[in-house]
């Protein structure tokens, strides 16, 4: 028998996934408040005890360990490029797909204020870009030597004009600063090229993260390489979407990733239009997408999601839930103080877990909105003429929801519900009419983490336990 | 910042979906009749060639052509590129019929305002001649 341990070190609770390789099945499960303050092996082998005694698998029998980690923080990066919708687009893809969080991105020259705000972000990596091969070297150049002589001591990863990488790492690195250099993230105007980046902002996070992070004990107990959690994610969500040679794929996919206090959505489609007519603009679109949404979680964004939406639309959307109780007065307001300010609070009542869904779902809808593309009507010669801005997902085939409040919400469904298309904003690119499931096992992250080694497996045992669902 | 040596070089085509090309042919031969370098693309050109052309010449200015009404979605993001290629300061014109014809006559101004904003530096009348384009653009690059 071939068990094998999936460990997620989360901002709050390390987690732990029992499977057996061989019989595609997933034995158990646990979990355990994440111990990053003292020493995160602590919450690690409680978690093994929990799940020791939850299901009784022989520890003897266990044949190997992966684990991700969004501890501390996660993966914070800066992204710097030069013009907003093209170089440092660029980088902040790049950033995303890497399964970074970015916490500020920048354009055109920085100036001793941008300076002083990304010492204060604390962030893991500085991705430097600008410029394409050949292009502008000016505002790379003179943004270079306003980070070497900052005080930012985190890697910096260059990522911009070729032509000027050399002397921007001699810039940087006689200020003695840690230096990386990857190809341009945007070599040419309609070329992005973020792989190169993202390799190598994974092996930063192994080279300096996990140790800076305090997880370098818990990568030498798994005894493999930890890799970001969102990073995980979305290798699972392409592995489901385009499977393996032997098993195929559920085809093209969106997950909505819902957490205290961020939402992911993560897409796996095909680049297309809207129709043959339609005039396509912007960077080329990822067929691998995952964008992260930092103003929006149910427990530290709360109070965001309230302040966004405004208590009328929530309590419209509670009412619309609320059947039996329509007509009657929640205090909305107050039950999100509460969960902002205990933030593992999990509902006790049909209106709180009713209330919980309301937020999960303005989350959703935003978040779903952000990541998916637009149409907008422009007037020619021959009349209108549809631009697309962004990627079209209306014939997405499925939507997966993944998270807590899928595990422990009344009818999540319902949550997935707010990321289709709709008829009130017909421009919004959302899918029509997909497929849904839950990822009632909240196991998503375990299948990314296999996905390497056994993706054949990996993908089995995903499409036995996500539970599929109707809108 | 040192102001950059005019050189009397130009990018001209036709842009985007366009396949309109005399108009573009016409202004790249007066260009050259005065002394220009001329580097000609000819129709359907994309974005990116127009700013590929402008490093390889070390051109002065794009000039845009366009005829069937789509003019502006299609110069849109052109200064952005150019900026990112390094061409921050080039000069940016186009012209002809650049949006639907009625548009043209009533909203002009709307128009002219519209390519501003989108970072060009003049946009021309489908009227113009080609030779006020030439010395437009002398007069712009303060040469004769």
């Amino acid at each position: 028998m071939g068990i094998y341990l999936l460990v997620d070190f989360g901002s709050t609770y390390t987690k732990i996934i029992a499977v057996d390789i061989e019989k595609e099945i997933i034995l158990g499960r646990a979990q355990s408040p994440t111990t990053i303050n003292t020493d995160i092996t602590i919450g690690l082998d409680n978690a093994l005890a929990a799940l020791v005694k939850n299901c009784g698998i022989d520890t003897d029998k266990i044949q190997g360990k992966y684990a991700s980690s969004s501890a501390a923080g996660g993966l914070k990066m800066t992204a710097i490029g030069l013009v907003p919708e093209l170089t440092l687009e660029a980088a902040r893809r790049a950033a995303l797909g890497a399964g970074a969080k970015v916490v500020s991105g920048y354009g055109f020259e920085i100036d001793e204020d941008i300076i002083k705000e990304i010492e204060a972000e604390k962030c893991d990596i500085v991705l430097l870009c600008g410029g394409t091969d050949g292009g502008d070297k000016k505002v790379i150049i003179h943004n270079a030597k306003m980070l070497a002589d900052s005080k930012i001591d985190c890697p910096i990863l260059v990522a911009g004009n070729r032509a000027a990488t050399n002397k921007i790492k001699t810039i940087l690195e006689e200020k003695n600063k840690t230096v990386y250099t990857a190809k341009n993230v945007l070599p040419s105007l309609d070329v992005i090229d973020i792989e190169p980046a993202q390799a190598l902002i994974r092996e930063i996070f192994i080279d300096h993260i996990v140790k800076a992070k305090g997880l370098a004990k818990a990568q030498a107990s798994i005894g493999r390489n930890i890799v970001p959690t969102p990073m995980a994610s979305l290798q699972a969500a392409a592995l489901l979407a385009d499977g393996t040679e032997d098993e195929p794929g559920i085809g093209s996919l969106v997950i909505v990733e819902i957490g205290g206090a961020t939402t992911n959505i993560h897409s796996v489609a095909d680049i297309t239009s809207v129709t043959p007519q339609t005039l396509i603009k912007g960077l080329p679109e990822l067929r691998v997408k995952r964008t992260v949404e930092g103003d929006l979680g149910i427990r530290y964004n709360a109070q965001t999601i309230y302040d966004m939406v405004g208590e009328d639309k929530i309590e419209a959307i509670l009412q619309s839930l609320l059947i039996s109780q329509a007509g009657e007065k929640t205090d909305i307001k107050r039950y999100v103080n509460k969960i902002a300010e205990n933030v593992d609070y999990v509902p006790s009542c049909d209106i709180e877990f009713n209330l919980d869904i309301s937020l999960a779902k303005a989350a959703t809808e935003i978040a779903v909105e952000r990541h998916a593309g637009v149409l907008k009507k422009e007037y020619s010669i021959q009349g209108e003429t549809m631009v697309q801005y962004g990627k079209n997902l209306l014939n997405v085939e499925n939507i997966i929801g993944t998270g807590g409040v899928f595990k422990y919400g009344l009818r999540p469904e319902r949550i997935l519900q707010s990321g289709l298309f709709s008829q009130d904003k017909p421009w919004n690119l959302k899918p029509q009419k997909p497929q849904a499931y839950i990822d009632n096992d909240y196991m998503l992250y375990g299948i990314g983490l296999l996905a390497n080694d056994f993706p054949a497996q990996a993908l089995r045992i995903a499409k036995k336990y996500l539970r599929p669902t109707t809108l | 910042m040192e102001k950059r040596q005019a050189n009397k070089s130009v990018v001209i085509g036709t842009i985007g979906g366009d396949a309109h090309m005399i108009g573009a042919w016409v202004l790249s031969k007066a260009f050259e009749k005065a002394g220009f370098k001329v580097a000609y693309l000819g129709a359907v050109v994309p974005q990116k060639d127009f700013v590929n052309a402008a490093i390889e010449i070390d051109a002065d200015a794009i000039l845009v052509s366009s005829m069937y009404g789509m003019g502006i979605m299609d110069c849109e993001g052109l200064r952005e590129k150019c900026i990112e290629a390094g061409l921050k300061d080039i000069i940016l014109y186009a012209g002809g019929t650049v949006a639907a014809p009625l548009e043209l006559e009533k909203n002009w101004p709307e128009i002219e305002k519209r390519f501003e904003k989108i970072g060009f530096n003049r946009v021309f009348k489908n009227t113009c001649t080609a030779d006020e384009a030439v010395e437009t653009l002398k007069a712009d690059l303060g040469i004769e």
